[in-house]
């Protein structure tokens, strides 16, 4: 499967999840992401060629009360499993893993490149950063959920709202 | 058991069937539809099954490498293992590191393993505040009650029941009534617990030897909140979670959520490898910019054992060490999906898995209240991941509890009918059911004199108060004529026979349905087979099915003796009664030699399996018989394997086929029959019922039969070979 088809299956997939995808080019992300962010947001650093949120009103100083206000997190991911939908959070010491799980959305930013096949591929991908050294990080699909209320609901201890953007960059 | 006993277990099963049942049910239901669904469009279902044992298999076997091996790697990580003996020492060295921390606070994210040892109740006693933030887990925790079910702890609450308890506890300003209302209102609550928390708790799906990883499976999020917020966080696991490294984990990723609740994945995977580099949260220094680097972080993994070296020392209880927690076992239980884990399962682990837990951890005798509830119909086996054989776990367990009884001054009243080599003392209930292959020989010999005997005015109540036999189920009529004394007087071959096949005569249809035998020879004949008949034979099915595995090995060897010649000349043998032929393809590789139970699996087949393929080769059949049928398979059967040809040859004589959708009928043997398991026994037969009224039925087996007789006002349905030989002469003629 090539890199496009995969790109198509993951969007398919995270829809089926609740998942919003908005795909979008790096000289429109700040545009992009004005559609997606409900404000305060907190955010952290995205590794992105050409996409910052230095131009964009997402506090990247963060506290732990503006964490607990934000409405939005802004993360980058490190990548997305097409079949799934899925997003790698990679616990960082900027704070990825808490900036996406506390305010009730989450913008994931995903570089359209980083997309695995599988969950294999996603695990073994894993797996070299772990044969670097110490690594953590969170597979995330979808919204947070329970059942134990006596029906289905989303959010809960984490976002009841999640959006990718997928920045085309190549 | 007693009767005065047995009146209790079926009060205490009344009554959690009035409180639990219908919530349990609707729930289990919703889960299992899932599984399936999900299940079936999963193409590497069976691939990743067979990886997952094999891992589970290798680890168990290794584990005190991998213990050292994790030991190491925490340590070099920054964290500290601790490997504790029981649930006394983990509980004391997680008080020591609150202790530590000077800490009061505590948040703790959905652990069976924590609540196997009341690490909660231990802190809380110390002085701690100490909250579960697993939404079913919290629910519990407020009603204080134990959890119903190893994946869904609440299960058997109903959401107005939830509303009540949050609405009586914590008095909102307005009351809370809707699923999203009551989950706002935990986050909310919960929510600020964990920004106070001085310590989290979490527990381990996986724990990843070489690297000295973390896997938290959850949908929640508060698994993450509660390692990652607090500066300290303590794994506590069963030192049976661990696997080697991340190579390992994949299969187990698919099939976990696949069969816990039917995801895909869950909305979470944590892969932590702590001390992680996520910056804590300190909420009392609300505007204090959170920086990782002036960091404290502490990890401890607590490693327990609690009697787990000891169950992997154990042959039969080993397995139980395989189990990745799942539910799927009790979820594909027809009598758990009446009961729930209140009446079904110990004081943490439920279910069919719970058995192999509880007795493992606190010995058989512990598992006396639910163990007989494993009625062996083996539906839980082909859900399993792992492929753990948990009615053999319980049957076992059934056996070491027969043996651990003391005598019973009335066992001599029935020690006639009882001539099995068990110890002394077995529960003679169990006696009676186990040796049914006695009570019925001489039964027949007296009918119709026993059948007159058995309607006699206060028979019922004598049957009742002796064995046990529930005086609201009518008991099968014995034959006036035995299939075998038929045969006597009917064993001609037709001359153009060239392969001889063996019919394998069991009890029920020599003393019983002695139709569906007769059937068989004379279909067998039809389609130009030479037909020789086998003793009556018991197959050990009943006394295996009361934990009595001396009889059932002594009956397994007598018909492993009886078909050596026709297995040895090539000479299939064929057998009507489907439990007995699942027991030969499966429980015989456990009471016999491996070669022995091959040759007889390989050796044997279900009748219609056999002339199903002879059938549909008549490509000349056209529209021979019409009509719509109903075929219930038999639990066993369905696991085994053999349910299809049935169908296939109904189809192929011009049948609409329909096949049943429950896990079982309820009867499951002698259970239905038991005076403290009826009720639950015609609650489970309740779901079936709707699927065979009104509409001709077919049954495969002798239990079913009855169980469908009594669903449906006294019409028992025929075995399948009884219409498939009408409908073949028809079309002969």
């Amino acid at each position: 499967m090539d890199a496009g088809a995969e790109r198509t299956q993951f969007e398919t997939a995270a829809a089926d999840h609740d998942v919003t995808v908005t795909r979008t080019r790096a000289a429109n992300f700040a545009s992009t992401l004005e559609g997606v962010v409900e404000y305060p947001a907190v955010g952290v650093s995205l590794p992105i060629d050409g996409v910052s949120l230095a131009d964009t009103a997402v506090e990247t100083t963060l506290t732990p009360a503006k964490l607990d206000t934000a409405r939005t997190g802004v993360t980058p991911v490190s990548f997305g499993i097409a079949t799934l939908g899925t997003v790698f959070i990679e616990s960082t010491t900027d704070g990825a893993e808490p900036v996406s799980l506390f305010p009730e959305r989450h913008v994931a930013v995903l570089a359209a490149s980083d997309v695995c096949p599988d969950l294999a591929a996603a695990v073994d991908r894993f797996g070299e950063e772990l044969a670097a050294g110490p690594s953590s990080g969170i597979f995330a699909t979808g919204p947070s959920a329970t059942a134990d209320m006596g029906g289905h609901v989303q959010g809960v201890h984490g976002p009841s709202d999640v959006h990718v953007i997928v920045v085309d960059d190549r | 058991m007693t009767e005065e006993s047995r009146g209790q277990t079926a009060a205490h099963i009344r009554d959690v069937m009035t409180t639990d049942g219908a919530a349990v049910n609707e729930q289990i239901r919703n889960l299992n539809a899932n599984r399936y669904e999900s299940v079936a469009a999963f193409d590497d279902y069976e691939t990743c099954r067979e990886r997952a044992r094999e891992i589970k298999e290798r680890a168990i076997e290794n584990l005190p490498t991998l213990i050292e091996t994790v030991t190491e790697q925490v340590e070099a990580n920054g964290g500290h293992v601790h490997v504790a003996t029981d649930g006394a020492a983990a509980n004391r060295y997680v008080q020591d590191v609150l202790d530590e921390q000077a800490g009061e606070t505590v948040v703790k994210s959905k652990s069976m393993t924590t609540e196997e040892i009341g690490l909660r109740e231990h802190l809380a006693e110390a002085g701690a505040d100490v909250f579960e933030t697993d939404l079913g887990e919290f629910v519990i925790q407020l009603a204080e009650e134990s959890p119903s079910h190893i994946v869904g702890p609440s299960l058997h609450k109903s959401r107005e029941e939830i509303a009540t308890l949050f609405n009586e506890q914590f008095d909102p300003d307005s009351p809370l009534e809707t699923p999203a209302e009551l989950t706002a209102f935990a986050r909310e609550y919960l929510g600020e617990r964990m920004k106070e928390a001085d310590l989290g708790i979490t527990g381990a799906n996986f724990v990843l030897a070489e690297s000295g990883s973390v896997v938290l499976v959850t949908n929640e999020g508060n698994a993450r909140k509660s390692a990652v917020v607090p500066d300290t966080h303590v794994a506590v696991a069963g030192i049976e979670k661990l696997i080697p490294s991340i190579e390992e984990l994949h299969p187990f990723l698919e099939l976990i959520a696949r069969s816990a609740t039917g995801q895909d994945i869950a909305q979470y995977v944590s892969l932590l490898t702590p001390p992680v580099e996520s910056p804590t949260l300190d909420f009392d220094r609300p505007d204090q910019p959170i920086d990782a680097t002036d960091d404290d972080r502490e990890f401890h993994l607590v490693l327990l054992d609690n009697g787990r070296t000891a169950m992997r020392e154990d042959p039969h209880l080993r397995e139980t060490l395989y189990c990745i927690r799942c539910g799927a076992c009790l979820n594909s239980c027809a009598n758990f999906q009446q009961v729930g884990g209140h009446a079904f399962g110990g004081d943490t682990y439920t279910g069919g898995i719970g058995t192999g837990w509880v007795a493992g951890l606190d010995g058989p005798d512990a598992t006396a209240a639910f163990n007989d509830l494993c009625t062996s119909c083996s539906r839980c086996v082909p859900n399993c991941p792992v492929k753990i054989d948990i009615p053999w776990i319980n049957t076992v367990v059934r056996d070491r509890r027969n043996n651990g009884n003391t005598p019973d001054a009335v066992d001599h009243l029935i020690d006639p009918l009882v001539p099995d080599q068990e110890s002394t003392g077995l529960d003679r209930q169990k006696r009676f059911f186990g040796n049914i292959d006695t009570v019925l020989r001489l039964g027949s010999a007296l009918a119709p004199v026993s059948n007159w005997a058995l309607s006699l005015p206060g028979v019922d109540r004598l049957l009742e108060s002796t064995v046990g036999i529930d005086r609201r189920r009518s008991l099968p009529q014995l034959a006036t004529e035995t299939f075998r004394s038929w045969w006597a007087d009917h064993h001609e071959d037709p001359d153009s026979a060239d392969t001889t096949v063996h019919l394998f005569v069991d009890l029920y249809t020599n003393y019983l349905y002695p139709e569906r035998g007769k059937a068989a020879v004379r279909l067998l004949r039809e389609l130009d087979l030479s037909v020789e008949v086998t003793p009556v034979l018991p197959s050990g099915r009943a006394p295996l099915s009361q934990g009595m595995i001396t009889t059932a090995t002594e009956q397994a060897n007598e018909v492993a003796e009886a078909l050596e010649s026709p297995i040895a000349a090539d000479e299939p043998v064929l057998v009507i009664e489907p439990s007995d032929l699942a027991l030969f393809r499966s429980e015989y590789s456990k009471l016999l030699p491996t070669e022995t139970a091959a040759k007889i699996d390989a050796g044997t087949a279900g009748i219609l399996e056999y002339v199903s393929p002879l059938i549909k080769s008549h490509t000349e059949i056209e529209s021979g018989a019409s009509g719509e049928i109903v075929f219930h398979s038999n639990c066993q059967q369905r696991t085994a394997g053999f349910e299809e040809p049935t169908v296939e040859a109904l189809e192929a004589l011009g049948y609409d086929v329909r096949t049943t959708d429950v896990e079982c009928c309820g009867m499951a043997g002698s259970f239905g029959y038991k005076s403290q398991y009826y009720e639950l026994s015609m609650a489970v037969g309740d779901d079936l019922e709707p699927q065979v009224a009104d509409t001709d039925v077919l049954a495969s087996g002798t239990s079913c039969v009855a169980q469908i007789g009594s669903l449906t006002d006294g019409d028992e349905p025929p075995h399948p070979v009884e219409l498939v030989e009408r409908a073949w002469a028809e079309h002969r003629s």
